[in-house]
């Protein structure tokens, strides 16, 4: 390597890669994981906002999972809880709507209303 | 570009190595691919997390929950609830809390309190890829002074920063570059003193196994400060793990043109080249340590001249300890207030200590300069097991000395240390407790220094030999009159005469444990007793018939068949002293707690 630009380009690309060794996050992404989640398709939802963050270098967001949160018939559930505290219900995820998560709540702070529980519980 | 979700961190370094960390990294791989989540979980190798007393260890993040005792029988169900399902495997956490979900690595009482900074990568990067030194910053320090500073600014800005040698000699780094680099037109060398001789500690073992790329950046940054080309890191034979990460290392910086002819384009060139130990404590020394690479046998000399102006095949040299080093790149990016703002006025930065002895997180810390000992003991230790007393701790280990539970609140750093008569050493910190014989100990640490001496000089060959007779003689219960007496002339005149470091602190434990405990001393000598029940000659375990219950679990139990009586007939239990070896399995397997030692 001769170049300090050559040493940059291979610092970004490897701490993509590892930049999740940290728990300093300003928001946490959970999908539910449990048996009713994975039989509904949360893995590829999960792998949805991982590389949609991924993406866009948001690199402050971390995405972990989670057991059953309880209502089986809604998952896959996703809930953003930003770092007040508060928390976003997501039900009947998609990796489609991830994207548009990220893109709405996470990049803009416009939580998608017609995704959460509240609407869902509605009809 | 293969994205994880998720990584595994396990610890490599060679404590939770001889407690199989690599097998249960291979059944990591094999229980992963068996739920088909290989594409999502990457398993990483890393290096010492610091919680030893606890290792195996294993940090799984996005979460950083903290897995700890981890065997190699667990990691089915880690991975089948955890990486498969999310659900955090409570009873292998530590320090779990009920509902604590969270059980975070960054909670953790251990954690808390520390400042990692030339630990931040162990247990954070895999340390035999550079590619993730570089993420977190690699290598940008040595981009910075060959593009952006000159020689005479980089050596200002660790002078500034009050960088002083982590070795244990505190001497400002700033200060020892300067003198080097002042010598005009020479051959220069840049050593690397990794030879951590010091018994039980191991900051630069863990320093050199889980972040060996900040040693390489630092030795090339000092040897554009100081107008060196050639380095050489002296590392002890008996750290294969380090030495083989830090070859893997030099290849790697070397294949990316880190190391080298014209390293960044700038025309600087600085190679490397590591040179094995053979054993010998004295060779931590400088002088020693420089004969030890020249091809001779490891022996001191006098100094002046010092190394920095006539070191290495007689051309000025810098010596500096590997977390000395470890600390450079940070305060080159992060510039010298930052380092100044951390510790306290004449001790900047922070310390890294190996706890050892009587305490429950045996194990490797950071702490900024300033944090007392207490907080060390009881908050980042985690107290003493079995809620014995705290006694005393001995820092700066055989050149050392002791801090009594009287001066716990003693704020550590270079000079508090100094006026309690110990030192701050290269980070060695043993707990004592109540059931500690401070002869014992200054015994101990004598029949180490003994036997390492070179034997070049009288004052250590001769005079450390005739101290460690007389506490042979104190601890085997035949002290005479006017023994304390003769080691206080013995100890001062060695201190003032030995011709290098290991003699003149040689003595140190035992002033130091003269200095605060005298009385037990007095008690060996005059009475002919051992208060803390250590010393094997002076005590006896005996047996309180009041009590005993005739089981017969001790004589079963004796390896040495001293103890008779009759369970049948209820006859009282009884020790034959002529036959006891005073192992004490008789008082640990008795159920009734009718065994004690009689001091």
């Amino acid at each position: 390597m001769k170049s300090i630009a050559e040493l940059e380009a291979i610092r970004k690309k490897t701490l993509e890669q590892i930049n999740l060794r940290s728990t300093d996050k300003e928001m946490r992404i959970i999908v539910g994981m449990a048996t009713c989640g994975i039989a509904a398709g949360a893995r590829p939802v999960m792998n949805a906002f991982v590389s949609e963050l991924s993406k866009r270098n948001i690199d402050n967001v971390s995405v972990t999972m989670t057991g059953c949160i309880g209502t089986c018939r809604l998952e896959p559930i996703v809930e953003v809880i930003d770092k007040e505290g508060n928390k976003v219900t997501y039900v009947n995820m998609t990796p489609e709507k991830a994207v548009r998560v990220v893109a709405e709540h996470i990049v803009n702070g416009r939580v998608c209303i017609d995704y959460t529980i509240g609407e869902a519980e509605k009809e | 570009m293969q994205l994880y979700r998720s990584h595994v961190l396990v610890c490599g370094g060679t404590g939770c190595t001889a407690s199989n960390s690599s097998k249960i990294i291979d059944e990591l791989e094999v229980q992963i691919k068996e739920f088909k989540l290989q594409d999502e979980v990457k398993v990483v190798k890393t290096g010492c997390f610091g919680l030893c007393a606890e290792g195996p260890i294993m940090v799984v993040y996005p979460e950083g929950a903290m897995y700890t005792m981890v065997k190699v029988e667990d990691i089915k169900e880690i991975v089948e609830e955890h990486l498969l399902k999310g659900r955090i495997v409570k009873r292998l956490i530590q320090g779990a809390k009920a509902d604590d979900v969270d059980a975070s690595i960054e909670e953790s009482d251990f954690f808390k309190k520390q400042l990692r900074v030339a630990l931040r990568n162990c247990g954070v990067i895999n340390p035999e890829n550079i590619d993730e030194y570089i993420a977190f910053d690699g290598y940008k320090a040595l981009a910075k002074v060959l593009t952006e500073m000159k020689p005479e600014e980089v050596i200002e800005t660790i002078k500034k920063s009050g960088l002083r040698g982590r070795g244990g000699g505190g001497f400002p780094t700033g200060l020892k570059w300067e003198f080097a680099a002042r010598q005009e037109n020479q051959q220069k060398y840049v050593c690397c003193n990794a030879d951590e001789g010091d018994p039980g500690a191991f900051m630069d073992r863990s320093i050199l196994e889980g972040d060996p790329h900040s040693l390489i950046e630092a030795m090339a940054i000092a040897g554009y400060a100081v107008g060196a080309n050639q380095g050489y890191i002296y590392v002890r034979a008996e750290y294969p793990i380090a030495v083989n990460r830090l070859n893997i290392a030099i290849e790697s910086a070397k294949e990316y043109g880190l190391l080298g002819k014209n390293i960044f384009d700038t025309g600087f060139d600085f190679d490397l080249e590591i040179r094995l130990g053979a054993g010998a404590f004295v060779c931590g020394e400088e002088t020693a340590l420089m004969t030890s690479i020249e091809g001779h046998r490891g022996e001191p000399r006098p100094r002046p001249p010092f190394p920095a102006v006539k070191g290495l095949w007689g051309k000025p040299t810098i010596l500096n300890n590997v977390e000395t080093y470890a600390n450079i790149p940070q305060i080159i990016l992060n510039g010298p207030e930052w380092f100044t703002s951390i510790g306290t006025e004449k001790s900047k930065g922070t310390k890294v200590f190996a706890i050892g002895g009587k305490i429950n997180n045996t194990g490797l810390v950071e702490i900024p300069m300033g944090t007392t000992l207490r907080e060390v003991v009881y908050e980042i230790g985690g107290g003493i097991p079995g809620g014995k007393e705290f006694k005393a701790a001995q820092t700066g280990g055989p050149s050392g000395g002791c801090i009594p539970a009287s001066h716990i609140d003693t704020p550590i750093d270079y000079d508090s240390l100094i006026q309690l008569g110990s030192m701050m050493g290269s980070g060695g910190l043993i707990v004592m407790d109540e059931d500690t014989c401070m002869v014992d100990i200054a015994k101990f640490f004598l029949e180490f220094t003994v036997d390492e001496s070179c034997g070049k000089c009288p004052p250590c060959r001769i005079g450390t030999k005739r101290m460690y007779e007389i506490l042979e003689r104190i601890t085997d219960g035949k002290g005479e009159e006017g023994d304390i007496e003769k080691l206080e002339v013995l100890a001062k005149n060695i201190k003032a005469s030995a011709l290098c470091g290991l003699g003149q602190t040689a003595p140190n434990p035992v002033l130091s444990t003269l200095k605060y405990f005298r009385d037990e001393y007095v008690a060996h000598v005059r009475d002919k007793k051992c208060p803390a029940g250590v010393c094997k000659s002076m005590m006896k375990y005996v047996i309180n018939n009041d009590i005993c219950k005739s089981c017969g679990i001790c004589a079963k139990q004796c390896p040495v068949s001293a103890i008779s009586g009759d369970r049948k007939t209820q006859t009282p239990y009884v020790i034959d002293q002529e036959k006891c070896i005073k192992c004490g399995v008789c008082m640990e397997k008795c159920p009734f707690k009718a065994i004690f030692k009689n001091v």
